[in-house]
């Protein structure tokens, strides 16, 4: 069965099948490579990751002993501030390390192979409000089947921006510059609250009631997130501070305050940093999109070929990499979903000469210039009309 | 992230241990407190108990006693039980069920376990091999109901072979220590005198203690590959220990050796009176042609016959089964279930999985002979 329509490419269908061996010739490769040192790079980055988140909440409350109130010689708000802020860096990146290079990719059961039962797909549960089998739905499936599919992929603007001329305009989508803003501070509600089910109620297709079990379950894991968070370690502050305030005149309430805060700017971080890096994966300026009659039927190069056109990679140094949960290599990662992302450089290497070869577009630039201009689109989208997307792909 | 909350019973009142854990667990969320004990001393986790290896000693040219330290929350062993560790190799992690060589009586909290490289095995090969002193091994408690009853008159006879030998060890160490030895005939099969696991001990606790009569029966030449002399028979039984009727065997040794004891005990109409502990075969035999084969899927009890194109997904949706599934296309591992026996073949790369436990995708995998999936 063929698509309706073909994909913007200047190949054939026997070319289009042709790159799909080559992909998947540089699939067989890498993962029969995997090894032992594939198992002590993810247990590597556990550690590291575990270790920074508590001694990240460690130094916040470090950072309590330096309070104005105490009697020593280094007490002050500088010193507060600065010792809890660095506890608040630390945990900001552990976060972001566990949601973007460990639990993203643990989900994507690209360390499945490792039978390792504590790193496992089916079991594994993340730092975010978002209970990880409903993600995995939602992206694994939804996403990563449909990529860039109008009308099939729900990121394809997350069901409240328009991302491609390919969408009708709509007075809905005006505010969108504001709904861009919000999501980025608050994305982690966002991932929670990204469900079809969401989007069928508000359209009209599903009754409220439809959405309990959802909510309850949803609900649950939110309250997991937020009971630790603004509850139990700011709780146990507050609770030490009762004692000491007797002494050293710090309300309990200040303490609570200073440590929930510092949770809360952590999060913030990582919402922030998420968002960046996500929304660098399939919109900035020169990704395409599609419409279902072009993807109906398709054959697996020409799936290939999608997820290649339909992706952006960033430049950057292997910290950066690491820390965008090798995201920076989307079009590996959509190429290769299940290939465990510390490999996705290598992959990066030939899928560029792949690319190059079939006079193919690789888009792949720094993170400024990526998000730039999925900002830039995300403003110029939100009234009608738009720059169409090129009729024929062309390196 | 793990099951062990799931599996407390509703009705039973919580202890205020676990109350106390489950308070501590809040601040470790969507993890457990013992997620970050584990960055301290991976002893002292709890969600995952792990062993230390403290100390390695060659037995023979292929087998090795491996000394462990296991970390809390381990539970003496009663002798001759086995015990599940985790081991990986090259990235993957294989389990394997190893039986516990020291008695509980140990008083230094630590057991061992003694392995021989099984010939082409890789997991045995390893761990004789590539497992150093300070490497951790994640491992399970104790299990298994071959062991001597606590207090009883019985007056054992140990048939053991090879590797075999570990569960009748512990048995006897812990006796023993408890001085509690009773009369016992042991008749252990090894290759030549050299090749005996424990042969040091056996032989000073035969020249000891009285009532322990050994008979170590060798089954080759110097420089031979195979077995060529000894076979295990009747008549060789009766003349070793001619009162065996009226003994308790316990027997752990090859299946070869396993089956002739039980046809005997069976004509003798004696079969209480055996006791085995069999090697465990993880792997299932590949069949040569893979024509397909009979698809059990346990949970939802059924059986279904599949050739060896049609995806496992297929068949269980022509079964009338709704399984979960995604993408199809084995991108998304929505499918993924476990394989309980039997063989799959991966239909994108043509290879063959037969370990049980092993991880199916079943919309890209077809029956290779019979199998059995956890649907």
């Amino acid at each position: 069965m063929a698509t309706q329509k073909p994909l913007p490419v200047d190949l054939t269908d026997e070319q289009i099948d042709e790159f799909g061996r080559e992909m998947e010739s540089i699939y067989d490769d890498i993962m029969q490579s995997r090894g032992e040192s594939d198992r002590q790079y993810i247990l590597g980055i556990i550690r590291t990751q575990r270790s920074m988140a508590l001694i990240g909440r460690l130094f916040m409350y470090a950072g309590l002993f330096f309070l104005p109130a105490w009697p020593h010689a280094l007490a002050g708000w500088t010193a507060t501030l600065l010792i809890m802020g660095l506890g608040t860096f630390m945990l900001g990146i552990a976060k972001i390390l566990e949601n973007m290079e460990i639990a993203h990719n643990v989900l994507h059961a690209q360390w499945d192979w490792m039978k390792d039962p504590e790193i496992q797909s089916n079991t594994w549960e993340w730092d975010t409000m978002s209970p990880s089998d409903r993600w995995m739905h939602s992206h694994n499936v939804v996403h990563h089947t449909w990529t860039n599919v109008l009308e099939k992929d729900l990121d394809v603007g997350y069901g409240i921006m328009r991302v491609t001329p390919l969408q009708k305009w709509h007075p809905k989508y005006l505010p969108q510059p504001v709904y861009f803003l919000l999501l980025m501070l608050f994305f982690e509600e966002g991932v929670a609250l990204h469900e079809q089910a969401l989007v069928d109620v508000v359209e009209g297709r599903k009754k409220p009631a439809e959405l309990k079990p959802l909510a309850r379950r949803i609900g649950r894991k939110i309250w997991g997130q937020v009971r630790k968070d603004y509850i139990m370690w700011p709780g146990l502050a507050a609770l030490v501070a009762i004692p000491i305030s007797f002494v050293v005149p710090a309300s309990p309430l200040l303490v609570f305050g200073l440590v929930a805060g510092a949770n809360f700017v952590a999060n913030i971080i990582r919402n922030i940093w998420s968002f960046m890096i996500i929304f660098c994966g399939h919109f900035p300026e020169g990704v395409y999109n599609f419409t279902p009659d072009q993807v109906e039927g398709e054959s697996r190069g020409q799936w290939y070929l999608r997820q290649l056109l339909g992706s952006a990679n960033i430049t950057g140094g292997s910290l950066f990499h690491v820390l965008s949960g090798n995201l920076s290599h989307q079009i590996e990662h959509h190429l290769f979903p299940d290939m465990c992302s510390n490999r996705y450089p290598e992959a990066s290497q030939r899928v560029r000469a792949v690319a190059a070869r079939y006079g193919l577009p690789y888009n792949r630039a720094s993170l400024w210039r990526q998000f730039g201009t999925t900002w830039l689109k995300n403003l110029r989208l939100a009234f009608p009309g738009g720059r169409p997307q090129p009729e024929v792909a062309r390196a | 992230m793990m099951t062990n909350s799931a599996q407390q019973t509703p009705e039973t009142q919580p202890t205020w241990r676990q109350r106390l854990t489950g308070v501590l667990d809040m601040f470790a969320y969507p993890l457990r407190t013992s997620h970050y004990v584990e960055l301290v001393n991976p002893l002292w986790s709890t969600h995952q108990m792990q062993a230390q290896v403290v100390d390695v000693w060659d037995e023979t040219k292929d087998a090795r006693t491996l000394t462990l330290r296991p970390g809390v929350n381990w539970r003496l062993n009663r002798p001759g039980q086995h015990v599940r560790i985790g081991i990986p190799i090259e990235g993957r992690h294989y389990t394997r069920t190893y039986t516990i060589s020291s008695p509980p009586e140990r008083n230094d909290d630590c057991f061992t376990i003694t392995v021989k490289i099984i010939e082409g095995g890789r997991v045995s090969r390893h761990i004789v091999r590539n497992i150093k002193v300070g490497d951790y091994l994640p491992i399970g408690l104790p299990q298994g109901d071959f062991y001597l009853p606590d207090a009883s008159p019985i007056q054992p006879l140990f048939i053991t072979a090879g590797s075999g030998i570990t569960p009748a060890m512990s048995m006897l160490r812990s006796l023993v220590v408890q001085q509690r030895l009773p009369d016992t005939v042991h008749i252990h099969y090894a290759p030549h005198e050299f090749d005996v696991i424990f042969s040091k001990e056996l032989r000073q606790l035969a020249a000891d203690k009285k009532q322990y009569h050994l008979h170590e029966v060798h089954t080759q030449e110097f420089g031979e590959h195979k077995q060529s002399q000894g076979y295990f028979s009747e008549e060789q039984l009766a003349t070793l220990c001619p009162d065996w009727k009226e003994r308790d065997c316990y027997a752990c040794g090859p299946p070869g050796l396993l089956a002739a004891l039980e046809s005997l005990y069976e004509q003798a109409g004696l079969s209480r009176r055996l006791h085995i502990e069999r090697f465990l075969a993880d792997f299932a035999e590949i069949p040569q042609d893979a024509v397909g084969g009979k698809v059990r899927f346990a949970r939802s009890n059924m059986a279904v016959d599949a050739d060896s194109e049609t995806n496992l997904l297929r068949v269980a949706e022509d079964a009338g089964m709704n399984p979960p599934h995604g993408c199809r296309m084995g991108i998304c591992h929505t499918c993924n279930t476990r394989l309980l026996s039997g063989c799959v073949r991966d239909l994108r790369t043509g290879e063959v999985l037969n370990e049980t436990g092993a991880i199916v995708q079943t919309c890209v995998c077809a029956a290779a002979g019979d199998c059995e999936l956890d649907l």
